[in-house]
Parts: C-alpha cells; sequence; structure tokens
C-alpha cells in the first residue's frame, strides 16, 4: 500500500480551535472531512501538512436548516450519501441530489462531505500519480515543478475541476458562507469562488474554512438535471459534466443556466444560453440550438483520461440529455 | 534428461465412471471447501503474515525507460538509522526465466534497465517508512540509451539492442526480435486464392493486465538450521523453488517454498519475480525475516498481463460456406522481458484450429521487445487475441455466404476423435452442443438480424487446452503427483502441490478423493502448495490442474479405495467389489443393512495393511505434430466453448452496453459444477470487461516526456469493472465426458473468456452494421465507424480548426443524421 506521509492530528471541538490552528500555522495546517481527497493526494506527495486539521467532532455541521427567505442552508460536513437522499434536497434542489449521488461509490459517499466536495482539489493525468511516477516524467507546476505537460509551454496550470456538486450549486445561485479567525465569516457566491488557477482554484484562503452551503429558494416551476460523462457507472471522476437548470412557467423557459465542467480548472458557466432560451418552449429545436452553442464554447484538453475530441463531442449530447432529464423529472416541488 | 532410465507412462486415464454406480460427491453443487473462511476473512493471505523481528522491504525502480547503469552507491542508505540490508544486481547475477530457454530477467538490473519500473535495489528496514526513506538515499548513475515503444520500430531496428545476449552468455543475434514462428500446412495460398469467398482484414488486441484484488507479497526466513522458507503469492511455487536455486545458488533441498492463500492471479503470479529474491537474500543478509508488499502500481509494473497483437488476417470459404484457408500474420509487443513469450508466439497461431476446421493454415507470428512492462500469460495465453480476429472473420463470411452465423460454424465443425490440422489431438468435443444451447437460450433465431437499429446478438466458439502437454522444462517425470493419507479418526488427508489460485482446485481435489474413498467433504482435508509438504505439482497455469492433478487424486485414491474394500470385505467375509464406498459408509452392496462407518473401515484397513497412504501420479500421453513448435499447443484434452451476447449501441455517444451474455462451456464432466458456471460467469466478465473498459497502456509518442510512463497504474484509472458494469451471464454446462480427464472432466478456468470478446463485436454488426477491429471499443471508435458507414467525413477536429464543425447547422446535421441512423 502507498504509505500516508508523517503528520499531527487534531480534532478539536469547535470552530474557534480550528480556526486558530490554521492562523497559528500558515500553509502548514490543512483540513480534513472525510478525507477521501485530501489522503489519497497525500499518499501522492501531491499535497502536504505538519498538522491535519480533523472537522469531524465539530458540533452543527453537519445539518440542513430552513432560511427565511425560503432557501437553505447545508453544513458543509453533511455527508453526500446524507445528502442525496435528504428529503428536502430531494424536494426542492433534485439536481443537486442527483448529482452528489453520483460521486464516486457508495463508501466514498458515506465518508466524503459537502463541504470536501466543493473544496476538491483539481484533478489531471499527471498530477494524480505516485511520487515514483511524477519524478520519473518529470514534475510539473502544479507540484514541485515549473512545466505543464497538458499546454505545452503553458504557464498557468489547466487541472480539471471535477467535483460533481460544484456545477449544480452554480445554476442553482449557491452561496458559500466561509469563516477565518482574522477575518470573520463572509459570504462569497459560488461563481466567484473557483478561480482559473489549477493550483489552487478557490479563493479560499489557507486560514479559512467553509461552514456551510446556501441555496436561495427555488424558482417557482424551477427544473434541473445533472448529467456525467464516465466509464463505469460507479467510482469515477466525470470526464464531462453538465448541470442545467431553468423555470418552466407557462410552457415557456425562463432564466437557464447550464454549467459544463471536467474540462479545466473552473466549472464553465455557459454564455447566451439564458438568452437564447428566454421565452421559449422547451422542444428538441431549442435544445439542438442550445447544444450548439455550448459546442462552440467548450473546449476540453487533454488533462484527464478521455479523448478530448470525444469529451467535446458529448458537450451538445449531455446538454440536450440533461435538458430533456430536467423537462422529465427534475422539478422542484 | 534422466539418463538411460525409460519413461514411464502413468495411468494416463482412470474411465469416465464412478467408483460405485452413482457418483455421490462429483456433480454436487458444493461449496468450495475455502469459500467461508475467506468470506470472513479467517483465510490467511501471504500479508497476513508476522513473523518474530520481520523487517519491511521496498524496491528501487528504474525511473528511465531504457537506460545503463553506470554505478550504484548504497551506502548512504545503509548508513539511516532502522536500514538492515541493501541488496543489488551483482549479488544475485545468475539470470532466470520461467521458460528455461529465455533466461533473461535478474533479481535485480545488473547492467541496464528496460523499462520504467524496472527493479534497480532493495532495501529491508524496520517499517516501510524507513524502507522508502532509505530507497530515496541510494545514488544510481544512469546513462540514458534510445528507448523503444513501437514494436513496428523493433522489428527493423536492432541498435540500441534491449538484450544483449542470449541465454548462453552470448551475443544475442535477433536484434530486438524476441521469437519468429512461420508454421504452414498445407497449400494455404492456393486455397484461399482460388475460394468463392476472402476475407481480410487487420485487427488490433490493447494490452490488459490481470488486476488480481491481491497485490504480489512475499516474506522469507532464513533459519537457523539453514533452511530458507519462502511463503509467496504466486501460482507456481515449483518453478519458484527452481529459480530460487538457481538464483541463489543454493541446494533447492534447503529451500522450501509455501503457497498461502491467494487473492486471485489469472497468470500475473506464474512467474518467479524480484520480489521473492529480494526478500529472501536480505533475510539471508539480515539474519530476520522479511516481508515485501507491492503497492497495486508496482503490479502494474510487474505486469505480464495480456501481449498488445497487430494481427492481419485471411481467411476464405467456399460458396457452400466451407472454410479452405485461413492465414495470419501477426505482430507482438512483448514489452521488456521474455516471460512465457516463446509460448505466447507459437500460441498465437497453435491454439486456433478449432472448433472451426482448417483444411490449411499458415501462422507467421513474431514478438518483439519494447521498453514497457513485461507481458507474459494472462487468462486464455496467447489464443485471446487471434481468436478475436478468427471469429470475426468467421462471421464476415457468413454474412458474405448468406449463412447464419451459427448455420457457418456447425459447417465447419472439426470433431471430435480427430486431427487438426497443426497436428493436434481432438479427444471429446461437445461444441455442436454449446452451439445448440446458447441458440436456444438467447432467443438467436428471433433475435439475430431482426431487432431494432442499434440493439443486436452476435456470437463467438473457442476451444482451449486442458493442460499442455509438456512441462516448461523437459523432463519424464510425472506432471503431477499427490499424496493420500488416511488416518484413524476417519480423515482422507490430501498433499498436493497444486496452487488453489481462487478457481477451486483444492475443491476439486477434495471431491475426487471424497468421491473414490466414498468420504463427505469434511472428512477430507487438503494441504496445498508446500515443497516440503507436499509432491511436485508444476502450477496453477494453462488450465492443467483439474484434469492433471485430479487424475493424479484419482489414481492416490483408487489405489486406498482397493485396500480398504479388501480389508472390509474380509471382515464382511463378501467379495472385494462388493464392498461399496458411500457417504462416510463402507457397505454391503448387496445388503445395506450390514455397513460400518468410514472410520471403522480405516481402522480395519491399517490393521490389515499398516499405515496408510497412497502416492497418485499422472503423465500425459504422446501428443503433438510432428515438427518442431509441434508439441506446443499440444493437450491431452481440449474444452470448448460457444458465446452469445447481446448488445446495445448508443449511436449518439457510441456508447456499448452488453445487455446479457448466454455462454455454453464443455468441460468435459463438471466435478463441481458450481465452480464450472463460476468460471465461466469470470471468464465472461473479464473478456467483457477487455472488449471496453480496460486498457493497460504506456504513452508510447516517443517525442513526449510521458514516453514510456504507465498510463494508469491505479484500480481508479484502471477501469475493472464494478458490479454495476457487469452484464447478465447466463452460464450453461455441456458434458462431453472425455477419455483422458479424470471421470471426464476437462478445463472450464480460461476457455470461457475467448468468446466473449467476437461475440460482442459480432453483435455489434447485428446491431449497426459496423464491424469493430480495434481494441478496446471506446466510444469515439464506435461513433467513427458509425459516421464512416453513413459516408460522413467531417468529423470535428482536435485542435478545434475545423470551424464549421462548431455552427449550429453542423451540428443539427450532425444530430439529424444520428437519429435517422437510430430509427
Ligand atoms: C476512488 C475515488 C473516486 C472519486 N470519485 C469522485 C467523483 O466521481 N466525483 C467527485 O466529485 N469526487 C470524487 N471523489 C473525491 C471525493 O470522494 C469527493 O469529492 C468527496 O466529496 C470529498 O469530500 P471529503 O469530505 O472526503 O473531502 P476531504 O478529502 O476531507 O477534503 C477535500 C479537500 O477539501 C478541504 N476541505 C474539506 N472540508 C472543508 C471545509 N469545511 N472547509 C474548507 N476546506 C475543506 C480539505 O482540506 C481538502 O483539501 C473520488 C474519490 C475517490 C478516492
Ligand atoms: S495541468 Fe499541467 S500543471 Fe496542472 S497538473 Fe496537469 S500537467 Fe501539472
Amino acid at each position: 500500500m502507498l504509505r500516508l506521509p508523517t503528520f499531527t492530528y487534531e480534532s478539536p471541538a469547535t470552530i474557534d480551535e480550528v480556526l486558530a490552528l490554521l492562523a497559528d500555522n500558515p500553509g502548514r495546517a490543512r483540513l480534513v472531512a472525510g478525507g477521501t481527497d485530501l489522503l489519497p493526494n497525500m499518499k501522492h506527495g501531491i499535497e502536504e501538512a505538519d498538522i491535519v486539521v480533523s472537522l469531524s467532532r465539530l458540533p452543527g455541521l453537519s445539518a440542513l436548516a430552513e432560511l427565511p427567505d425560503g432557501g437553505v442552508s447545508i453544513g458543509a460536513m453533511m455527508t453526500l450519501e446524507t445528502l442525496a437522499s435528504h428529503p428536502t434536497v430531494r424536494a426542492r434542489y433534485p439536481s443537486l441530489a442527483q448529482a452528489v449521488g453520483l460521486v464516486a461509490g457508495p463508501h466514498h459517499r458515506r465518508m466524503g462531505t459537502l463541504g470536501g466536495n466543493v473544496c476538491l482539489n483539481t484533478r489531471c493525468v499527471y498530477i494524480n500519480q505516485t511520487h515514483f511516477w511524477r519524478e520519473s516524467l518529470g514534475y510539473c507546476l502544479k507540484k514541485d515543478g515549473s512545466a505543464c505537460h497538458v499546454v505545452k509551454g503553458g504557464k498557468r496550470c489547466v487541472a480539471a475541476a471535477s467535483n460533481d456538486s460544484a456545477p449544480v450549486l452554480m445554476t442553482l445561485g449557491a452561496r458559500l458562507v466561509l469563516t477565518s479567525q482574522a477575518r470573520g465569516e463572509r459570504i462569497v457566491g459560488i461563481d466567484d469562488f473557483f478561480q482559473r488557477d489549477g493550483v489552487q482554484n478557490k479563493v479560499l484562503e489557507a486560514d479559512e474554512m467553509l461552514l456551510r452551503v446556501e441555496l436561495p429558494a427555488p424558482a417557482a416551476g424551477l427544473h434541473g438535471a445533472y448529467m456525467k460523462l464516465r466509464v463505469r457507472d460507479s467510482i469515477d471522476f466525470p470526464r464531462l459534466s453538465v448541470a442545467v437548470a431553468f423555470a418552466l412557467r407557462d410552457g415557456a423557459v425562463h432564466d437557464l443556466a447550464i454549467v459544463v465542467s471536467a474540462l479545466a480548472a473552473v466549472p464553465q458557466r455557459m454564455r447566451n444560453v439564458t438568452e437564447l432560451a428566454e421565452g421559449r418552449a422547451p422542444d428538441e429545436g431549442l435544445f439542438e440550438e442550445i447544444g450548439a452553442a455550448c459546442f462552440g464554447q467548450c473546449h476540453p484538453l487533454s488533462n484527464i483520461d478521455g479523448d478530448a475530441t470525444y469529451r467535446r463531442e458529448m458537450v451538445p449530447v449531455y446538454v440536450k440529455r440533461a435538458l430533456r432529464a430536467a423537462i422529465e423529472g427534475g422539478v422542484s416541488s | 534428461m534422466a539418463g538411460g532410465i525409460e519413461r514411464k507412462v502413468i495411468n494416463t486415464t482412470h474411465g469416465p465412471d464412478a467408483p460405485h454406480g452413482d457418483f455421490t460427491r462429483v456433480g454436487q453443487r458444493a461449496r468450495k471447501i475455502d469459500g467461508i473462511g475467506k468470506a470472513t476473512g479467517e483465510a490467511v493471505y501471504t500479508d497476513d503474515i508476522v513473523l518474530p523481528g520481520m523487517l519491511h522491504a521496498k524496491t528501487l525502480r528504474s525511473p528511465h525507460a531504457h537506460a545503463k547503469i553506470l554505478s550504484i552507491d548504497t551506502s548512504r542508505a545503509l548508513a539511516l538509522a532502522g536500514v538492515h540490508a541493501v541488496v543489488v544486481g551483482s549479488e544475485m547475477p545468475v539470470k532466470y526465466g520461467v521458460i528455461p530457454w529465455t533466461p533473461d530477467e535478474n533479481a535485480l538490473a545488473t547492467d541496464k534497465v528496460r523499462f520504467i519500473g524496472d527493479e534497480v535495489a532493495a532495501v529491508a528496514a524496520i517499517d516501510e517508512d524507513t524502507a522508502n526513506a532509505a530507497l530515496a538515499l541510494i545514488d544510481v548513475e544512469y546513462e540514458l540509451l534510445e528507448p523503444f515503444f513501437d514494436p513496428h520500430k523493433s522489428l527493423v531496428q536492432s541498435e540500441p539492442q534491449i538484450h544483449e545476449t542470449d541465454a548462453r552468455g552470448q551475443p544475442y543475434k535477433k536484434g530486438n526480435i524476441s521469437k519468429n514462428v512461420l508454421l504452414e500446412f498445407g497449400e494455404v495460398d492456393a486455397a484461399i486464392d482460388g475460394a468463392a469467398h476472402v476475407v481480410e482484414d487487420d485487427y488490433v488486441f490493447h494490452g490488459t493486465a490481470h488486476a488480481p484484488i491481491e497485490p504480489h507479497c512475499a516474506v522469507a526466513r532464513f533459519g537457523s538450521d539453514g533452511v530458507l522458507t519462502l511463503w509467496s503469492s504466486t501460482q507456481i511455487p515449483h518453478y519458484v523453488h527452481r529459480a530460487l536455486a538457481r538464483v541463489l545458488e543454493m541446494p533447492a533441498h534447503r529451500i522450501r517454498v509455501i503457497q498461502p492463500h491467494l487473492g486471485g492471479a489469472f497468470g500475473g503470479k506464474s512467474d518467479p519475480f524480484s520480489l521473492e529474491f529480494c526478500v529472501c537474500k536480505l533475510a539471508m543478509k539480515s539474519k530476520r525475516p522479511v516481508k515485501m508488499l507491492y503497492t497495486r502500481e508496482e503490479t502494474f509494473y510487474t505486469h505480464r498481463g495480456r501481449h498488445p497483437m497487430e494481427m492481419h488476417f485471411r481467411t476464405a470459404c467456399d460458396a457452400e460456406g466451407r472454410v479452405t484457408g485461413v492465414d495470419s500474420k501477426i505482430l507482438i509487443d512483448g514489452g521488456s522481458y521474455s516471460s512465457f513469450g516463446l509460448v505466447t508466439t507459437y500460441y498465437s497461431g497453435q491454439l486456433l484450429t478449432g472448433p472451426c476446421h482448417f483444411p490449411t493454415y499458415r501462422f507467421d507470428s513474431t514478438r518483439v521487445f519494447t521498453n514497457k512492462p513485461p507481458c507474459g500469460p494472462k487468462r486464455g495465453h496467447g489464443s485471446v487475441q487471434p481468436r478475436f480476429a478468427l471469429e470475426i472473420q468467421l462471421d464476415r463470411l457468413a454474412t458474405k455466404v448468406g449463412l447464419d452465423p451459427i448455420e457457418f460454424r456447425r459447417r465447419n465443425l472439426q470433431a471430435e476423435n480427430s486431427q487438426t490440422v497443426n497436428g493436434q489431438t481432438i479427444t471429446s468435443n461437445g461444441y455442436l452442443e454449446c452451439l445448440d444451447v446458447v441458440e436456444e437460450a438467447s432467443g438467436w433465431k428471433d433475435k439475430r438480424g431482426k431487432l431494432p437499429f442499434g440493439r443486436g446478438v452476435g456470437m463467438a466458439g473457442s476451444m482451449y487446452i486442458s493442460g499442455t502437454n509438456y512441462a516448461v522444462y523437459p523432463n519424464d517425470m510425472p506432471q503431477a503427483g499427490i499424496l493420500v493419507k488416511l488416518d484413524r479418526s476417519g480423515l482422507a488427508q490430501v498433499y498436493t502441490g497444486t496452487s488453489d489460485i481462487g478457481q477451486g482446485s483444492s475443491s476439486v481435489m477434495a471431491t475426487l478423493v471424497a468421491e473414490e474413498l466414498g468420504l463427505r467433504l469434511d472428512q477430507v482435508r487438503v494441504i496445498a502448495a508446500d515443497t516440503d509438504l507436499t509432491p511436485v505439482d508444476l502450477g496453477a497455469y494453462s488450465s492443467r490442474i483439474t484434469l492433471m492433478a485430479g487424475n493424479a487424486s484419482v489414481d492416490a485414491g483408487r489405489k486406498l479405495r482397493k485396500q480398504v474394500q479388501a480389508a472390509v470385505g474380509e471382515h464382511f467375509d463378501i467379495p472385494p467389489q462388493q464392498v461399496m464406498l458411500a457417504e462416510g459408509f463402507a457397505f454391503d452392496r448387496e445388503d445395506g443393512e450390514r455397513r460400518i462407518t468410514s472410520q471403522q473401515a480405516f481402522e480395519l484397513t491399517e490393521t490389515k495393511f499398516e499405515t496408510l497412504a497412497a502416492t497418485g501420479s499422472y503423465n500425459t500421453p504422446d501428443r503433438g505434430g510432428d515438427y518442431r513448435g509441434g508439441t506446443i499447443g499440444a493437450s491431452p484434452a481440449y474444452s470448448f466453448t460457444a458465446h452469445a451476447a447481446e448488445v446495445s449501441v448508443d449511436t449518439e455517444t457510441g456508447e456499448i452496453k452488453i445487455e446479457k451474455f448466454w455462454v455454453a462451456h464443455d468441460c468435459g464432466r463438471a466435478i463441481s459444477p458450481v465452480q464450472v458456471e463460476g468460471q465461466i460467469e469470470g471468464s465472461t466478465y473479464m473478456g467483457a470487461a477487455e472488449v471496453v473498459l480496460e486498457s493497460h497502456d504506456v504513452y508510447s509518442d516517443e517525442s513526449h516526456v510521458e514516453a514510456g510512463l504507465h498510463r494508469r497504474p491505479s484500480l481508479l484509472e484502471y477501469t475493472i469493472p464494478t458490479s454495476l458494469d457487469t452484464p447478465e451471464i447466463d452460464a450453461r454446462i455441456v458434458e462431453s465426458i472425455d477419455p483422458e480427464g479424470p471421470y471426464g472432466a476437462k478445463e472450464a478456468g480460461e476457455g470461457p473468456l475467448h468468446g466473449s470478446i467476437p461475440a460482442v463485436a459480432n453483435a455489434i454488426y447485428d446491431a449497426c452494421g459496423i464491424w469493430l477491429t480495434e481494441l478496446p471499443f471506446s466510444p469515439g471508435k464506435v461513433l467513427a465507424a458509425l459516421r464512416a458507414k453513413q459516408g460522413e467525413t467531417s468529423a470535428p477536429s482536435p485542435n478545434g480548426k475545423a470551424s464549421a464543425d462548431t455552427s449550429v447547422e453542423a451540428i443539427r446535421a450532425r444530430l439529424a443524421a444520428a437519429k435517422k441512423g437510430k430509427s
């Protein structure tokens, strides 16, 4: 088995203690929730920490609460298994329940959390490998090196955002509540949370933690769905993922949002599709136009397994299928 | 070998009949004898072994695909606290190889490294972390050599040579070619050129790995009595025993090899491996027991998986659909060492000559070395790849002639009791019945050519050996030996050298001995695969154990049965043959009331004959063609299989879903039907995974820095199927009762893999009219083939330069075309 490096393990009972540990050990402490991403990455030597701070003893972070505006707040430590089967989520935000139910395999969903999923590290065929492998190749600029093997001569890491929750949360207009000892709580819209840098694709600071994810009240007639291209029907990360959401009122589409991910460091919000669809009937003709519009905007790279040309070709197919699925089943009640 | 001594021909067969009227154990649906222990976690695997004072070892591996080693300095590693011993290649200079004609491996590299992951040094330390830290302190100086990743390059370019010397230490004369075999039977060209129908195509079979759940592991102890004991997750303890004696330059009688429970092997544990030598050497140096457990990544470097093959096939038939000739030219990518490669090269041609009869045949197979992890035998060794090509060719011919594919195969039967074109002897053959069974079970007649576009059925047939007729090292001793000891407690103990690797061989041995002695399974205990305790058996490869060690078991059991019958007969005052042994009792056949327990019977027998034990042996009959290589592929008996598959093709995404398999397998006699069904399912599952999911792939573009690196050395990226990805499999047994096997049994472990792959290819043709010839059948390839069929030329270009492709019109047109194709 691959060995974990040695580190000190802390498991505080209060958020203040967690934040203090982060503040006192700048850049050397890492948070662990379910550990299903952090620990494999530490075994591969692509993440390092002197202190690993567990969030598992913090009270109140795994609950769902109703917000005054009719939305909900979901604690960062809620497991994906709980989230996927949560009656409120399934009723009001079915595409979110669907997406997190497609993360990894059943064991991972039992351990893995929403917070860990939102904060998932980016992935790349050249980085998610052992130290031996990466040393044989020559390190890359995400860790220990200065070159990128995906974009030859590239100066920015384009490792892929691979979390299944993020695209859906973007279509639902989620807000993230972050906190740190130095600056206290702040709220960041999910679109602003991700940044175009595969090394660190989140604006989360090293001393900061995610407390909860807030979702606004679902619009009347909200439909949503999530589609994930992968090789096996379980375990695999997405090779392409598509989340759609729109309100269907009086037979017409409103406020269409589409996010495509597993392309590059940031889940990509599709431009122009809202305008294209606004007020139109949800028929195949519309879906094809929208698929074509998305195809033009998506340029998968050879950063993850699966032929990039094929992944690109699947953009319109998956967009259309997601739209159909949203019409057929993905309605908020 | 044994000069002047004539080979004793040992009881090749025992007949198909039950020893006492009806079978009592054979054919029963019994559990594997070790099944519960494995399910509960009680079974001890190699990594479960912990010895007092045991050290942990790790291997330093080459980061370069092809390089000379200029120097290795281990002094800094040795100086690290907690490190007990370091070993390098020069301490074990003797080369070995599982095939004695091609010993080209060293326990650790001596002068050069040949692939990324090749073993360079090993360290034993108080724990794994210390051993890993020590590896980083070993300084190796390399001089890089030009690497070979493309087998075509190895074919034509001989410098630099990957192996410089041959088995005798002389300069290697064949450049980077590992083995070439050209055999021709009859006038192939005339038979093909003049035929009514000819099909000619190129086929590609990619590399795949075994991916057993248990990675390789070995533990060694060098005792104060001078005995070296190795526990290893091997499927060939006997060959490992011999290799250790050779490489460690130690008398074999001072070495003991034990194989604990095994978590799968599939051919991937049938070579002697670096870790086995290293733990032994480190144990001898450190005077402490030493364990080494490979990581998952290391198992992908150790490899010995399915050889990638590029195959050109020509097959012809007459106007009535009778095959007239088959002609193939095959390029085999062997990776960096020989392993079983000599045999693989022969098998790629020799094992193809049934169940379809060829009047003429030629194959020209060449295996080359490349700087990649070494290939070797994986379930269905050597013949799964050409079988894929051939069975598609047969379907293509059937289509040309206008015959149903099943009918076409019936018309071309290599019948029972016949000789194949290459001189192999077919004894029993239940293939026709296999065809009938899958035709019926799959609803073939209602489906073939009749399902909606995108859905189809296809089939394929195959044949496989029940063991190879000759040991990998030439000798006239038995291929299988067994010892059965009867105890006053009523227990029969079976001492067998066979390796139960999960396939259930120990359960088969127990069943056969129980049958002969009229015992229940709980009255038989099997002690297996311990070279000190058990007679030699050559190991778990080539599907040899049921037939070979099974015959030996019956032999030993029968000798003891005669003694028990004699003693009990005397006791009852009846003739011995009137004594019947069944279900833990000895009866008077004429008067069932007169009975004693087996325990009482054994006491009587021991009183009469003294201490009770018998050995059993098996050796093969003379077989094979009378030409160089004619014995490779010779087997006492062949199994036959027919597969039918139903698939659906998503013509929009190119994804293939295998809906269901129907498999009928002729295993001679099913000693344990549950196990035979398990082997049919497991084989078919494994084959199906090779069609769409699994790919052992090394970056091969020399101009890229990643060249030579394994693409996906982990079980996340090397995608073995989960339960959700496994099609339903309807496994059916056909029993042809072979004259050579124990009670008529043949093999079941490998044959039922072959047809699963071409059956899917043939079903895809039925579903949407495309012939896929290049594995794996990725969705991209499916889409490309569908487009080619529809006469489309403009596929979106990879660099996005073709701007027309991104226009709404182009997309619409494409989607419309796809939709049209679907209806
Ligand atoms: C075999 C395998 C397959 C997988 N397949 C998928 C897949 O298909 N889709 C997918 O999305 N994921 C997949 N994953 C990744 C992972 O299982 C999930 O993303 C999971 O949700 C991660 O949650 P966790 O709690 O285990 O995260 P952890 O590993 O505990 O943490 C992940 C990261 O988030 C940070 N973090 C965690 N909680 C917080 C917080 N509250 N505030 C700030 N930072 C935090 C950690 O410091 C770490 O950097 C897979 C993992 C494996 C091993
Ligand atoms: S995208 Fe480039 S820099 Fe980023 S992980 Fe992959 S190879 Fe490294």
